[in-house]
């Protein structure tokens, strides 16, 4: 069956700005699916808002949209462009939805467009709970007994007829949003009325319980043909109850005899049949652990997270695959390119075990709710291969970077076992570290399994893991044991302090005692075949099968699991380094543990190594390749943080030294080096105890700033306004980083920008300047930006652009350098500096055309800047005004303080671009998902402080036609300012108060800046967990309160009277 | 677990040493040594006659995982001569494990060595090809190994493993099969009960008078161990079981089939053992995924002055998967519709044996 006729132009819709539940995967498989329509000659049309991904890169597509992923501009694109057919099944949720309401409205019908991959029948069975449902009944397979609702009512009588606990599951949301497990009767009202609230069309199945089952996932492709095959299956150690995407998955399933992965098998198969998919899809499965009793739990008609991990726990391009398939080709038709001599239609088999582990966000949101459920939470994921269980799980610990190296329980020695037992009754990020304590103190598995329910299997392997612990002694270097620990998976760094030396010295005795990793590879059929593929995972086994071909190669480090502060534009830059590497004829070679990104793709580099980006991975890597140095600057603060042990273990670090990021990141130098160039920055110290700091703000004067050093993303950031804050946040800091000094400055309230440039410690190229929206003390991550700056003047670009310069210069950077600044009063301060790559790199690349990481990776092996064509100085400005929106994640994370501060708080970005700066940011609140209200109501509490600075604003706010809604000082102040107000109470004032309104979707739009800070109790804090719950826009910040104006004042055809 | 050390011997010179789980014999035991590429069904594997005298390594590097149950095997006792796994399990957990793979094997007097590179193994042997091998539990000298290399492997392994008396599995009504046992999977009779045939399982070289006297409405070839050549004898018999009876032939059957219609047959590389082999049926236009145990093949070239069509050919190397003859009712494939272990794809080849059967019976 060969590609379809009269397909020539395509468009796929990408899956938007990164939240959880929906992240860089689907750069991954847009990366792939639009590689794939082109090498069959097939003209591509991209269309997704997100800047800061591989596939909106203009040479990914023959045309890329950066506009804002709504029907409207779909609509308007496919107007333009005429495009031959859609598809609709890379993008996520987000693509699936658009396309499904376009179907709906028979925009394809009429346009002549064909939907590839799926049809509307498809995605409404799949989707659509209670038709799914009906379905299952239909073909005999079995769905826990449940019902649809739309109203709280028709929930209620389903409870009083089944009884707790039960679980609600919202319809078309994506990573469970809304949804939950309910045990009593208050939670589930609450869970009902949020999912409702969720789903796009009021709908929630509610379900009888069935956590505590194994939960299975398949992984499965078909052809129009029908054929369908398996890619992979997957066992979740947390069972039933705890999202897929943030339990800990294991493949292939490993507790399953055959019997039982046949039964699941044929159920997967039956309903993609049933489904009639054209391409990849994923079934949800939950096995009872003592009978063969099993249950479909849900179907994605759609590559997906799991495909994503499926693909590279395999090597077996699912998205690409399912590209070739929507096309018209059948499996047998495609060529399986990791063999290239086998075809696509076969079921991949491993001979390693591979390993998923979450990460989540709690590291930085300390007041989130850290309990796991039906509704995801992570932002990213780490992978470990091993060849034993233990070997893949230790790998993903120590790869997860949350500081730990081994099964440890942190602050557990206060804690009883009755106090830990309690504690892992309820499945958090911290179970598993949790019941690791307990087996190592004794407790028996058999508890462990009771409360709960992970397979003893997987508790078996952990206690073994423990085992092997109690026979470390210092005195005991017997090379069998040593050996034996490696391959356990054992990081050197725990294995030091055991052994009590530094890593550096336990290594060289390993490897004088010659246990030294081999490299084996990934290559979906068990050696079976002879692969070619250069996709490389470590274990401690006899052959090495990593074979030089002599070629000068550079290592490229990359970014590890995605977190907040660290996000997808890290993958970008290492991608392009890579890139650039391959184009001046060298070896390129990257190591990565994030299975969802597109730098971990086998078909990007020379060789990927899928280890943990830790110094004792990366030395393996380095000893195995003999590159000609290692590129740091690209994989964001986890390759800077290796940049000093690297360096002093005599590896070339090409790019900036290690003592110029070190003169960057250390504060004292740092001062002293500006003090030296005549550069200003806000007044600082560093303080490292309660007495110190108190000492020292006098002397500074409030309010201050407050952070850790070394950290990124500007976690555990705080303005402190008094001494009484300062103190309980030097004895939290004190707690968390002991021994780190805390950075104390002066909070200065100005214009912030942000200036990237690329050095070869000569020329110092600058690509472009963003200015911020937001002013000052919104952390730079989290406020919406402009390219160009829209109110600097030439005489402060002129400043900012010689700052940069004399700092790029005398800081010796080879690569790329990111500066912040503050103007204030005409002056500009330089806030930090960034030695690497940053995240405005992606966004700032695609809006100036300059790729930047590939110049500064070229600069950083020799080919000077001039050679380039690149002159000191900044590049002319655009025409096209790009701004650059932030999109966060508030609707999964229960607890979390939505305001604004220096503390980083979104997951992904977005992007509008127009003449006009008010069109632009029009593009860019729709981008980021805000569909702004063009009248209305508007809540506003706002502080005192800010309480005249606002009334202009809301002003021109009635004038687009909205009125308001205050409590009695502000309501006050606004009817004595002619603005019509009515007055509410106060929350817990009176009978009615103004959360009802929110709750009724009395109010549209919400101004909030009152209490921010740690007080989960404030009524600030409450207003603004309201307006998430209840899906309604809050603003937090007045200057992001004008831009809203400003777009919804472009977008407003206001009333005139005669 | 005893921990006692392996060693393992392959003809081409490489040695490994490992870790023993399983039975320990006192003296070396030589065989030929191949490959299992499948993640699940280790019991189906290691109870499958057609692994009479050779040893398994498996590619999956967790074995034992869920234990050994009681419904599993395919056949009463294993046949074959040791396991090779990288890391054997001791704590199975599954709701049916009734006893450990460690004690199954010990008790059938396998050898189960653990902790190799059988990756690297598995590498040795797709390049090389199957080969023999020693394994031994001290340390043997360099003429002690020439010595056993020099010895030929045992060959004519289906008298070994077929049934030795008939045995009737009656069903009120059903289609009558005979079932001739080369080494026959429980699976494939369980799938003929199954579709309520009346099934009588006869020694491999029951005459065709002998079964004739049955009056079957269908005759099925099973699996079996080894090289079809060596049991030339039956070729007769199927020649005549061809011309009158609906005849369906499975691996061993299948070749067997083959050379009774003048093609011939060869021996692989190192096979096809795995549960996730494409095999393309010409006739129907699709693939599907298919368990596979085989070390010979029939060979391509033989077919053309035959009786016979290829209807199935394997994806990856195109070998013949499925044949059919062009005047009788009688077809074959190379591939396990019977699974266990493996996919269930091509199970429907068992409704259209009986299918075919009632439609014989109505004309
Ligand atoms: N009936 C149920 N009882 C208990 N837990 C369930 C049930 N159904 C689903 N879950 C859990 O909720 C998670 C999310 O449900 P799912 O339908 O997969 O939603 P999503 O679309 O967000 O992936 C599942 O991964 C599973 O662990
Ligand atoms: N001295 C200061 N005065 C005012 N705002 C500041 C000051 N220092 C930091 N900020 C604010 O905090 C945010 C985060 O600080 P930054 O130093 O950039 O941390 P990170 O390393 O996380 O990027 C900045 O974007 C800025 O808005
Ligand atoms: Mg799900
Ligand atoms: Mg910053």
């Amino acid at each position: 069956m060969p590609k379809k006729q009269n397909l020539n132009k395509v468009l796929v819709i990408g899956s938007g700005p990164i939240v959880i539940g929906q992240a860089a995967e689907f750069d991954y498989s847009g990366t792939q699916a639009l590689a794939a329509l082109r090498e069959d000659g097939i003209e591509t049309i991209l269309i997704n808002s997100n800047p800061a991904t591989i596939m909106t890169d203009k040479e990914m597509a023959d045309k890329v949209y950066l506009e804002p992923l709504s029907a409207e501009f779909v609509k308007k694109i496919i107007i333009k462009e005429k495009p031959d057919a859609v598809l609709p099944t890379l993008g996520g949720q987000t693509g699936l939805n658009l396309a499904l309401e376009l179907a709906r409205e028979g925009f394809f019908k009429r346009e002549k467009v064909e939907l590839l991959g799926v049809n509307l029948e498809t995605i409404e069975k799949a989707e659509d709970r209670e038709q799914f449902k009906q379905l299952m009944l239909k073909m005999g397979q079995p769905v826990p007994e449940s019902t649809t609702i739309n109203t709280l009512k028709e929930a209620m009588e389903f409870k009083e007829k089944i009884g707790l606990p039960l679980i609600i599951r919202p319809a078309f949301t994506l990573g469970g949003t809304g949804g939950g497990i309910a045990t009593t009767e208050q939670e589930f009202e609450t869970i009902v009325n949020s999912g409702l609230s969720n789903s796009p069309i009021t709908q929630c199945l509610i379900e009888k319980s069935i956590a505590g089952y194994k939960e299975i996932e398949y992984e499965i492709i078909r052809d129009a043909k029908d054929n369908c095959i398996v890619v992979c299956n997957m066992e979740n150690l947390d069972p039933v109850g705890v999202h897929t995407g943030d339990s800990i998955v294991v493949a292939p399933a490993q507790t399953m005899s055959d019997r039982d992965h046949q039964m699941l098998r044929d159920a997967s198969l039956a309903i993609i049949r049933a489904l009639k998919i054209d391409g990849g899809c994923n079934v949800q499965l939950a096995l009872d652990p003592h009978s063969y009793q099993y249950y479909v739990i849900e179907v994605n008609p759609r590559v997906s997270r799991s495909s994503a991990l499926a693909s590279k726990a395999t090597g077996y391009p699912i998205a690409r695959v399912a590209t070739k398939i929507a096309i018209g080709y059948a499996m047998d038709e495609i060529i399986n390119p990791i063999t290239q001599n086998t075809y696509a239609c076969f079921e991949p088999t491993l001979d390693y075990c591979v390993l998923k582990i979450p990460r989540w966000p709690f590291d930085k949101f300390h007041a989130a709710d850290r309990t796991l459920g039906t509704q995801m939470k992570a932002t990213g994921e780490v992978m470990g291969i091993g060849r034993t269980f233990e070997d893949a799980l230790l790998k993903s610990v120590r790869g997860l970077e949350i500081k730990r190296y081994h099964l440890i329980c942190e602050n557990s020695d206060n804690l009883s076992n009755e106090e830990l037992l309690a504690r892992i009754s309820k499945p958090t990020d911290e179970r598993i570290f949790e019941l690791s304590e307990l087996i190592r103190r004794g407790v028996n598995i058999h508890d462990i399994h009771q409360i709960t329910k992970i397979d003893l299997w997987f508790l078996t392997k952990i206690q073994n893991i423990i085992e092997l612990e109690t026979q470390i002694s210092p005195s005991n270097w017997d090379k069998d044991f040593i050996l034996t620990l490696k391959q356990n998976g054992f990081a050197d760094r725990y294995l030091a302090e055991k052994y009590q030396m530094t890593e550096m010295e336990f290594r060289k005795k390993r490897m004088e005692l010659g246990v030294i990793p081999a490299f084996k590879i990934v290559d979906t059929c068990a050696a079976e075949f002879e692969s070619h593929t250069p996709y490389y995972y470590s274990s401690y086994e006899d052959e090495n099968e990593v074979r030089s071909d002599g070629k000068e190669s550079v290592l490229v480090l990359g970014s590890g699991p995605i977190r907040i502060g660290q996000g997808v534009e890290f993958d970008y830059a290492t991608v392009h380094a890579i890139k650039a590497i391959k184009e001046l004829g060298k070896k390129a070679i990257v190591i990565n543990n994030n299975p969802e990104t597109v730098s971990t793709d086998f078909n990007i580099s020379d060789a990927l190594y899928f280890d943990a980006v830790t110094f004792e991975d990366v030395m393996n890597v380095i000893d195995n390749e003999k590159p000609i140095g290692v590129i740091c600057q690209f994989g964001g603060q986890t390759a800077i943080n290796l940049i000093d042990q690297l360096s002093n273990a005599g590896i070339n670090i090409l790019g900036t030294s290690a003592d110029s990021t070190d003169l960057a990141e250390n504060r004292n130098r740092f001062e002293k080096a500006l003090k030296e160039l005549e550069i200003a920055q806000p007044l600082g110290t560093n303080v490292s105890s309660v007495e110190e700091a108190i000492s020292k703000s006098a002397e500074l004067g409030f309010p201050l700033m407050l952070r850790p050093s070394y950290v990124i993303g500007g976690q555990a950031m705080e303005i402190v306004y008094d001494n009484e804050e300062l103190k309980e946040y030097m004895k939290f800091a004190m707690n968390v980083w002991p021994g780190q000094p805390v950075l104390m400055d002066r909070y200065m309230i100005g214009v912030e920008v942000e200036v990237d440039a690329i050095c070869d410690g000569e020329t110092v190229f600058i690509p472009g300047i963003m200015e911020h929206i937001e002013r000052s003390g919104v952390h730079s991550g989290d406020s919406f930006a402009v390219y160009p700056p829209q109110t600097l003047s030439d005489e402060i670009k002129k400043d900012l652009i010689e700052s940069t310069v004399k700092i790029a210069q005398s800081f010796q950077i080879k690569g790329l350098i990111n500066i912040q600044f503050i103007i204030k009063n005409k002056k500009a301060y330089v806030l930090e500096v960034n030695p690497r790559s940053s995240r405005t790199v992606p966004f700032l690349s695609k809006v100036t055309g300059v790729p930047m990481a590939k110049v500064a990776t070229k600069a950083t092996l020799g080919h000077s800047l001039l050679e380039q064509g690149y002159k000191t100085g900044i590049q002319e400005e655009q025409k096209i005004i790009s701004i650059k929106a932030p999109v966060f994640s508030f609707s999964k994370l229960k607890d979390v303080d939505t305001a604004l501060g220096p503390e980083m708080k979104s997951t992904g970005e977005a992007m509008g671009r127009d003449l006009s700066f008010q069109k632009a940011l029009s593009k860019a609140f729709k981008s980021a998902g805000i569909n702004f209200p063009h009248f209305g109501t508007i809540l506003v509490t706002i502080a005192d402080k800010h309480k005249e600075e606002t009334l202009p604003m809301l002003k021109r706010f009635h004038e687009c036609g909205f009125k308001f809604l205050a409590t009695h000082g502000t309501a006050k102040l606004l009817s004595e300012n002619n603005l019509p107000v009515d007055e509410v109470a106060k929350i817990g004032m009176a009978q009615r108060d103004l959360l009802d309104d929110i709750k009724e979707g009395n109010v549209q739009l919400i101004i909030n800046t009152i209490t921010k800070g740690k007080n989960v109790t404030s009524d600030g804090y409450k207003i603004r967990r309201a307006a998430v719950e209840n899906g309604v826009i809050c603003m937090t910040s007045l200057d992001t309160s004008w831009a809203l104006l400003e777009a919804i004042e472009i977008n407003a055809s206001g009333t005139i009277a005669l | 677990m005893n921990e006692i050390n392996a060693f393992l011997y392959l003809e081409d010179g490489n040695e490994f040493t490992a870790k023993s789980f399983g039975h320990t014999p006192d003296s070396p035991v030589l065989s030929e040594i191949v490959f299992n590429t499948s993640m699940q069904g280790y019991q189906e594997v290691i109870t499958d006659p057609s692994y009479c005298d050779q040893t398994i390594v498996m590619t999956y590097p967790l074995i034992g995982n869920y234990g050994i149950n009681q419904d599993d095997s395919e056949a009463i006792t294993p046949h074959l001569k040791a396991l090779i796994v990288r890391e054997y399990c001791d704590h199975p957990s599954n709701f049916r494990a009734r006893q450990s793979l460690a004690d199954f094997l010990t008790n059938n007097n396998i050898v189960g060595i653990h902790q190799i590179d059988t990756r690297k193994l598995t590498r040795l042997i797709r390049e090389k090809g199957t080969m023999k091998s020693i394994l031994s539990f001290k340390q043997l000298s360099e003429s002690e190994k020439a010595e056993l290399f020099k010895q030929d492997l045992p060959t004519n392994q289906i008298p070994k493993v077929t049934t030795s008396a008939i045995s009737h599995f009656p069903s009120n009504g059903g289609k009558r099969v005979v079932l001739v046992d080369f080494g026959y999977k429980k699976n494939i009779l369980e799938s003929l009960l199954k579709r309520g045939c009346d099934v009588i399982v006869v020694p491999y070289n029951t005459s065709f008078e002998k079964i004739k006297e049955f009056s079957p409405q269908g005759i099925l070839l099973s699996n079996g161990p080894g090289d079809p050549k060596s049991i030339l004898e039956v070729l007769p018999t199927i020649q005549k079981l061809q011309q009158e009876y609906l005849l369906f032939a499975i691996c061993m059957g299948h070749q067997i089939f083959a050379l009774a219609n003048g093609a011939d047959t060869e021996k692989m590389k190192f096979g096809h053992r795995g549960g996730n082999h494409p095999v393309k049926d010409l006739i129907l236009d699709r693939t599907y995924i298919t368990s596979q145990n085989h070390g010979y093949c029939v060979k391509d070239s033989s077919i053309a002055n035959t009786e016979l069509e290829v209807t199935q050919i394997n994806l990856n190397d195109k070998t013949i998967e499925g044949l059919k003859h062009k005047n009788y009712q009688a077809y074959s494939v190379q591939y396990h519709p019977e699974a266990s272990p493996g996919p269930n794809d091509t199970n429907y080849l068992f409704d259209v044996f009986v299918d075919r059967m009632n439609e014989v019976h109505h004309a």
